[in-house]
Parts: structure tokens; C-alpha cells; sequence
């Protein structure tokens, strides 16, 4: 594996399946009572935040003090950063105290690349723009597995805003490495340009992928991003690519329903899809902690390079 | 490897097992409260084995799990981070137990000493028991198993490796000569 996780893209199958594999071994540990391990003492992970985000920093915290890791949580809010300072020369007062890994959110997309260029340690990227959100699509093929037994061949539709999601992109690469079939579905507008060149399908039309899927993936329209009129309005966007109860009827009965969170409950996704017990949405929090805690012992567990 | 030599073939195995899982029998006074735990892989297939042996002579289904000790290991630093293997315990846990752990080959003690914090983290036993299919020697830590299958006494440039059926195909202890450094 490599020393960083920046891009789904950058992982083998191998290192892609040798992930999920030791998150699956570590998902016992999170059903004992002493949920922690001794693995990372001494090391020390800096969460370091530029963008709001609860869940994503909480789930980094949780799984690196599973390992005994030391976190240092550092939000662009109230810190130096607010008062001027560079990414770099953050970068280098974290690398002056010591951090074995940086795991980085920030509104652009590149940041994580810039920056492990500048520290020894790992650089795992929580989200950067709307580029990539690798541990996402680690933790939604986790899920994924889990439910559906296995990966190879299954038909994965993810629904919405692809132009501002970086779930939807790491999710492509890594679905397509791990040897599913990937459509993108969203109204034009929200279709980015490049996507000629990602490994999946593209359709606008939600009702006729949806009998063929395995799993369907519903994005979360990104309101502080809508800075444009992409869609006329938030009702037809939802009657036109929302997901409620008459199109959950039209998948097969086995398939599953997912959503990277936080969701607009009656925009995107119906409450009683969302609640229903085909629904891995709850599930997809639990498996974050496992799946990063999978991560960190792969990049800091081993001999340090 | 062409320098090797079986010290033990498939009937010497098993008949080590066989009295091993005697004296499990005896020592724990039947078994009531034992728990068999395998350090995977080839430590938690022994730990079967064991187990299928004393419900055949006793007629007592006794529990059998697996632990890994992987994230517990002290020299995790000096190698890339490995798989981990699987940890399984019984139902009915570990607390006020005597578990009985298996393993292939003892060699330094550390394998144990990690197995044992690792139960520290699962439970409480009453007692912890060690069992092991070859004594190898060259003890780093102050650990002794309670049960050998064999007493064998190696070089350090030496290798140890355990066959078993369910894994390799055949059952068998080799020992390998190392370089002569």
C-alpha cells in the first residue's frame, strides 16, 4: 500500500481488498466490551479540518482512539489559519510536533496532494473539494459487501449531485477496481463534464436503472454549493430524481439503499426508504469507524518508512 | 525447501494430540470449565482438533475459539503492517474459564505474552493454560508451555514450520536448516 491515501483510484484491488478484509476483522472489536487496541501507541493523528464536517472528523477520532492513537484535532476556525497562515507552514508546525499522520479536510480540491508533499508523515484525505472522499468509498463498498456477500459483477447506481460529490467520484474508482458496474444518475447540469473518462454508465432517466440495481446510492444535494440554477426547483428535482416510495417499490427485493449523510429527508430519499430495513444508512456510521480504523492500522501500524 | 526434514509424520502428530488432549482431561479434572482458544491459523485448527478429540473420549462438547494477536504484537514496527487473523470466542465468553491456549510452535514467548493481553482486553479467566504442538526453545520471555506435544531442540538459523491437514494438505512438523550465518 501506499504511505498516503489520497485517491481511491491510487489503491489496487489487493490493497483494496486487504482494507476491507481487516476492517471486517475489526469490526468483532467494536461489538466487545474493551473496544480498544494497543496497536498505535505513541503515534499521534492529526485531524486537521479546514471545511465543517462533524461526522467525518468524529468517525477519524473514534478510530484512532480505538488504535490508542493520540489525536490532535486542529478546525481551520479560531486557529492560526484564520489569522493568515499558509497551508504549508501549518502543515510544517504540525510536522515540528511530531504527527504520524495528518488526515485532512479541505473545501479545495488538491489540498492533500499539496500536502503530502510537505510532511513525513501519512496524509489521509477526509474530503477535499469535490474531488475525492476515499474512506466514504471504502466504508460504502464495506457496506456494500457486507449486505450483498460480494462486489464482483453487482450493479451500483448512485443518484444526484455527481458535479459536487466527491463520494460519487472515489466511489466510481473504487467500485469499478473492486469489479462492479457503476451508473451514475443525475439531471444533466449535475453531471460533470470529464465524466467521459470515469469507468461507469451514465443515464437520466432514474426509473429505468432502478429494476437492474443492487445497490442505489442517493447523494446528497449539496445546497451551500448550488450556486447556480442547476435544476428549476427542489420539488421537481425530487419527483425526477428523489427516491420515494413508488421507485423503492421498482427495485429488486434484495437490493439496498444507501446515503453518505447527512440526507434531506423528503428531497432526496423518502423518511420511510431511508428508515426501511433495506436501508444501510445507520449501518454506513458504524462501518466509517471500522473502515478507518482499517486505514490507519494499514498506513501506521507497520514500520514507519 | 530442499534442506528439510520431517521431524514428526502425520501418526506422530496425531498421537501427540491424543495425549495432549489426555492431559487436559486430567490436569482440568474433565474438562468442566475449558475453554480452547487457537492463536490462527494453524494454532486455532490444533485448537479444533484438541477439542474434537476430548468430546470423543469424554462425550463433553467442550467451547473452542480463535485469537489473534496481531494488533498486540511488540514488533509490529519492524515489519509492514500484516492481515489480521480471526478472533472468534465462544457464546458464553471467557470470564471464570480456564482457557487452554494453542499454538503451533513456541519459540520466543512473545506470541503468548501478546495472546495473553490480548485476553486481558476480552475477559477474565480463572486460569490461563498453554499448549502447544512443538517447544522449539530459545525462550525470550519468562513463559513455559503446560502442554508439548514435542520437545525440540533447535538451532536459532533453524526454521520450524507446522503442517496441518486442513491448511497444507498433510499433517507434519519439518524442520528446516537456516544459512549458516
Amino acid at each position: 500500500m501506499n504511505r498516503h491515501l489520497i485517491s481511491a483510484g491510487d489503491l489496487t484491488k489487493e490493497d483494496a481488498l486487504l482494507i476491507l478484509d481487516t476492517a471486517e476483522e475489526l469490526a468483532r472489536v467494536t461489538e466487545r466490551s474493551i473496544k480498544k487496541l494497543p496497536t498505535l501507541r505513541g503515534r499521534t493523528v492529526v485531524n486537521l479540518f479546514f471545511e465543517d464536517s462533524t461526522r467525518t472528523r468524529i468517525s477519524f477520532e473514534a478510530a484512532a482512539k480505538r488504535l490508542s492513537a493520540d489525536v490532535i484535532n486542529f478546525s481551520a476556525k479560531g486557529s492560526s489559519v484564520s489569522k493568515g497562515e499558509s497551508l504549508k507552514d501549518t502543515a510544517l508546525t504540525l510536522e515540528a510536533m511530531g504527527a504520524d499522520a495528518v488526515v485532512i479536510r479541505h473545501s479545495a480540491s488538491g489540498a492533500p496532494h499539496r500536502l503530502a508533499t510537505w510532511v513525513r508523515g501519512s496524509v489521509v484525505n477526509a474530503g477535499d473539494g469535490t474531488h475525492e472522499h476515499p474512506t466514504q468509498a471504502l466504508l460504502d463498498a464495506f457496506s456494500m459487501r457486507r449486505r450483498l456477500g460480494g462486489l464482483e459483477g453487482r450493479k451500483v447506481t448512485i443518484v444526484g449531485d455527481v458535479l459536487h460529490s466527491r463520494v460519487a467520484r472515489s466511489n466510481v474508482l473504487l467500485l469499478h477496481t473492486l469489479g462492479a458496474e457503476v451508473t451514475l444518475v443525475a439531471p444533466p447540469t449535475l453531471v460533470p463534464v470529464s465524466v467521459g473518462s470515469w469507468p461507469c454508465e451514465v443515464s437520466y432517466d432514474l426509473d429505468a436503472v432502478l429494476p437492474k440495481s443492487d445497490a442505489v446510492m442517493m447523494l446528497r444535494v449539496q445546497k451551500e454549493r448550488m450556486n447556480a440554477a442547476y435544476f428549476p426547483s427542489e420539488r421537481e428535482y425530487s419527483r425526477r430524481y428523489g427516491l420515494d416510495r413508488d421507485r423503492f417499490a421498482k427495485m429488486p427485493d434484495e437490493a439496498i439503499v444507501m446515503h453518505p449523510g447527512p440526507m434531506n429527508r423528503g428531497m432526496e430519499i423518502a423518511a420511510e426508504v431511508a428508515d426501511s430495513a433495506r436501508s444501510t444508512i445507520v449501518e454506513q456510521v458504524a462501518n466509517g469507524v471500522t473502515i478507518r480504523m482499517a486505514v490507519l492500522y494499514l498506513l501506521l501500524g507497520g514500520e514507519t518508512a | 525447501m530442499s534442506d528439510s526434514r520431517a521431524v514428526l509424520e502425520a501418526p506422530d502428530v496425531h498421537r501427540a494430540l491424543t495425549r495432549i488432549a489426555h492431559e487436559i482431561l486430567e490436569r482440568t479434572k474433565g474438562a468442566g470449565d475449558v475453554v480452547l482458544l487457537g492463536i490462527p491459523t494453524r494454532g486455532a485448527t490444533l485448537a479444533r482438533r484438541l477439542g474434537d478429540r476430548i468430546e470423543q473420549f469424554e462425550g463433553v462438547k467442550i467451547p473452542v475459539g480463535s485469537i489473534d494477536i496481531t494488533m498486540y504484537r511488540d514488533d509490529l514496527r519492524l515489519r509492514p503492517a500484516r492481515p489480521l487473523g480471526r478472533t472468534e470466542l465462544p457464546p458464553d465468553g471467557i470470564d471464570g474459564k480456564i482457557v487452554v491456549l494453542v499454538d503451533d510452535v513456541l519459540y520466543s514467548g512473545r506470541t503468548v505474552r501478546a495472546a495473553l493481553d490480548a485476553l486481558n482486553d476480552l475477559g477474565r479467566p480463572t486460569a490461563v493454560q498453554l499448549a502447544t504442538l512443538v517447544d522449539r526453545g530459545h525462550r525470550e520471555l519468562p513463559i513455559r508451555a503446560d502442554y508439548v506435544g514435542k520437545n525440540l531442540p533447535t538451532a536459532k538459523s533453524e526454521k520450524v514450520k507446522v503442517y496441518v491437514q486442513e491448511i497444507d494438505g498433510r499433517d507434519a512438523v519439518l524442520l528446516m536448516k537456516g544459512d549458516a550465518r
